[in-house]
């Protein structure tokens, strides 16, 4: 048992190792603040943001209608939101083009009526962010809501408060951890988000070009950048990680 | 229309159907008793909202909080109700001036107004001092009161407590008891308290309703109830042995064998007889000659159970009976389970009343 699980840790780390022992540390200041560097990284910091936003407050009410109400169809409704999780998200980049694109059966119209072209723009950017990221915030949020003690919510409902006012005082306050959990996570997935980004947003440097496709491109022209950044990004997982390890093993606080 | 609450419903909670018929006058502390699974919480879960009746109606101070043949049906938040449930359901977020504060900050009241009136409310209930705690930092006591407190404090025209105190230990429900003897007193509207602990109901209310698997078995004051038991349930929450029979005239005979001599009182059909434990008399021989208990039967001891100052001896026979003796007697007549003994009560220690209501 414990030979394979050494191979099995050996497996894991031995990239990261690797990634560590070719950073050129000396040169790494240097490397992010060149200006194609920082844009990249300024880019994906805003966007990642910008979709974690988007999937809070699309994502928490929808969590709750999985949560908290029955309907025909909802556990279909319940696949459909979480499909993006298993995805490969070049699918849902492609997907994202088909429906959103200037001849996309949602884009064309938004083209004619509203001048609004989607694709290979920053609003790009962020849609494919959000299209891969939203579910793992609902996901979450969902998991708390339907452990949380729907007690509450009574005892709040008899003293008065409309649905609104339970939810604002009463139901979120008491998943605010899970709440939190989720939104760094899904901001880390938004952050590393390849796949959905590069076919329905392109690679234009400053518009749509996050950490993850610089890497990418850097790989080929300029190896050293490409390490730079990917050390970057490493470390903003390690700091997700850590900073979620506690919030994640306990839900909430209170119990 | 007349004021307080006015109840006449079914309720269906899953396979589970609970029919009631019953009123409320203001000022009026109603305690509601059955076992576990009656259909208690249902109740307080119609009334508040958190459970729509299937027919028939409620209604308070001649408002339809929820009437099944019209449709109309109050929302939770639209109903003038408080209610302290069993576990209180404080909001583990909230200090206890905000639980407090939360019912009138609900219905549109300002912060700082809403707080104070919290303040006030807190003071009432000796909680100042508690003010900016967590719920979790509170005691049972100090829980129940600011569950009390927060019902209150949304000035409710009807208010619903669920075993108010049966989350507390022995020391502190009296305490407590008292206590909320005194708010009941205060409180201007018609209150409901549901219990199974008939001590509590006894202190508390000032007229019992008995349910038994959903439906109202017996209604009248404590002592009424404490007196004269209907059901067996409530026999044994009062400690009395209560036989179900028929008489004719002197002799009542029980269904599942043996039977009573009783005071003639002409009476004849279905009545019940209500017989004090310590009013058996207990003897290991069969009584020699006449004597003046006119009712002897042998039976078993199968359970001794020492109470404060007594054994209280549960005897198998026809009919079985609790029977009270002192520790001294234990001894002398050597019971123990499996002894044969003779029981006998008087005619006069009956106490004999028609099946329907005293």
């Amino acid at each position: 048992m414990l030979a394979p699980a050494l191979v099995g840790v050996a497996f894991l780390v031995l990239p990261l190792v690797g990634l560590l022992l070719r950073t050129p540390w000396s040169s790494m200041a240097r490397i992010l603040v060149a200006a194609d560097v920082t844009q990249a990284l300024r880019l994906s910091l805003w966007t990642a943001s910008v979709a974690t936003v988007v999937s809070v407050l699309l994502g928490v009410p929808l969590a709750w209608l999985l949560a908290r109400s029955q309907f025909p169809g909802i556990a279909l409704l319940r696949a459909l939101v979480t499909l993006p999780l298993v995805l490969p998200p070049v699918v849902g980049g492609v997907a994202l083009l088909l429906a959103f694109g200037r001849k996309g059966f949602v884009g064309q119209y938004l083209d004619q009526w509203f001048g609004i072209t989607l694709p290979f723009s920053t609003a790009a950017v962020i849609i494919a962010e959000t299209f891969v990221a939203m579910p793992f915030l609902i996901v979450t949020v969902e998991g708390a809501l339907r452990s949380a003690d729907q007690g509450y919510d009574e005892a709040a409902a008899t003293l008065g408060a409309s649905r609104m006012t339970v939810f604002r005082r009463v139901t979120l306050p008491l998943i605010a951890p899970s709440l939190v959990a989720g939104g760094v996570l899904c901001w880390a997935r938004a952050l590393g988000e390849f796949g959905a980004t590069i076919a329905f947003a392109g690679n234009f440097p400053g518009r749509t070009q996050t950490m993850p496709l610089a890497v990418y491109l850097a790989l080929e022209s300029d190896p050293d950048a490409a390490i730079a950044l990917s050390v970057v990004l490493l470390v903003v997982s390690v700091i997700v990680l850590v900073g979620l390890r506690d919030r994640w093993l306990r839900a909430s606080p209170f119990r | 229309m007349t004021g307080g609450l006015a109840v006449d419903a079914t309720v269906r909670r899953g396979g589970f159907l609970l029919g009631l018929a019953f009123a409320v006058a203001p000022g009026e502390v109603l305690g509601v008793l059955g076992p576990n699974g009656a259909g208690k919480t249902t109740l307080l879960r119609a009334l508040a909202g958190l459970t729509p009746v299937s027919s028939g109606h409620l209604t308070l101070d001649g408002v339809a909080l929820d009437d099944a043949s019209t449709g109309a049906f109050l929302e939770p938040s639209q109903r003038p109700v408080g209610l302290v449930f069993q576990n209180y359901r404080l909001f583990p977020h909230l200090s206890v001036l905000e639980n407090v504060a939360f019912a009138q900050r609900s219905r549109g009241r300002g912060r700082a107004p809403a707080r104070a009136a919290a303040a006030t409310w807190l003071e009432t209930f000796g909680l100042t001092e508690l003010a900016e705690r967590k719920p979790a930092a509170l005691s049972g006591g100090q829980a129940q009161r600011v569950a009390l407190a927060r019902a209150l404090a949304g000035e409710p025209g009807l208010l619903l407590l669920d075993e108010p105190l049966s989350a507390l230990d022995a020391r502190t429900r009296l305490e407590v008891q008292s206590e909320l003897r005194r708010h009941l007193a205060d409180f201007a509207g018609p209150s409901l308290l549901v219990t199974h602990d008939p001590l509590e109901a006894l202190v508390l209310a000032d007229r019992l309703l008995v349910i038994e698997e959903g439906a109202v078995v017996q209604q009248g004051t404590p002592a009424e109830v404490a007196r004269r038991p209907a059901t067996d349930y409530v026999a044994r929450l009062v400690g009395l042995n209560l036989y179900a029979g028929s008489v004719d005239g002197e002799r009542v005979s029980l269904p599942g064998g043996g039977g009573f001599v009783v005071p003639d009182h002409g009476r004849r059909g279905e009545v019940l007889v209500a017989v004090r434990p310590s009013s058996v008399v207990v003897s290991n021989q069969a009584p020699a000659g006449p004597t003046s208990a006119r009712n002897t039967w042998p039976g078993t001891v199968t359970g001794l159970t020492m109470l404060t100052d007594r054994v209280r001896l549960d005897i198998e026979g026809a009919p079985p009976v609790l029977a009270d003796v002192t520790p001294a007697s234990v001894a002398e007549l050597s019971l123990a389970p499996g002894a044969a003994v003779w029981v006998s009560v008087k005619a006069t220690d009956l106490d004999v009343y028609g099946s329907g209501q005293p």
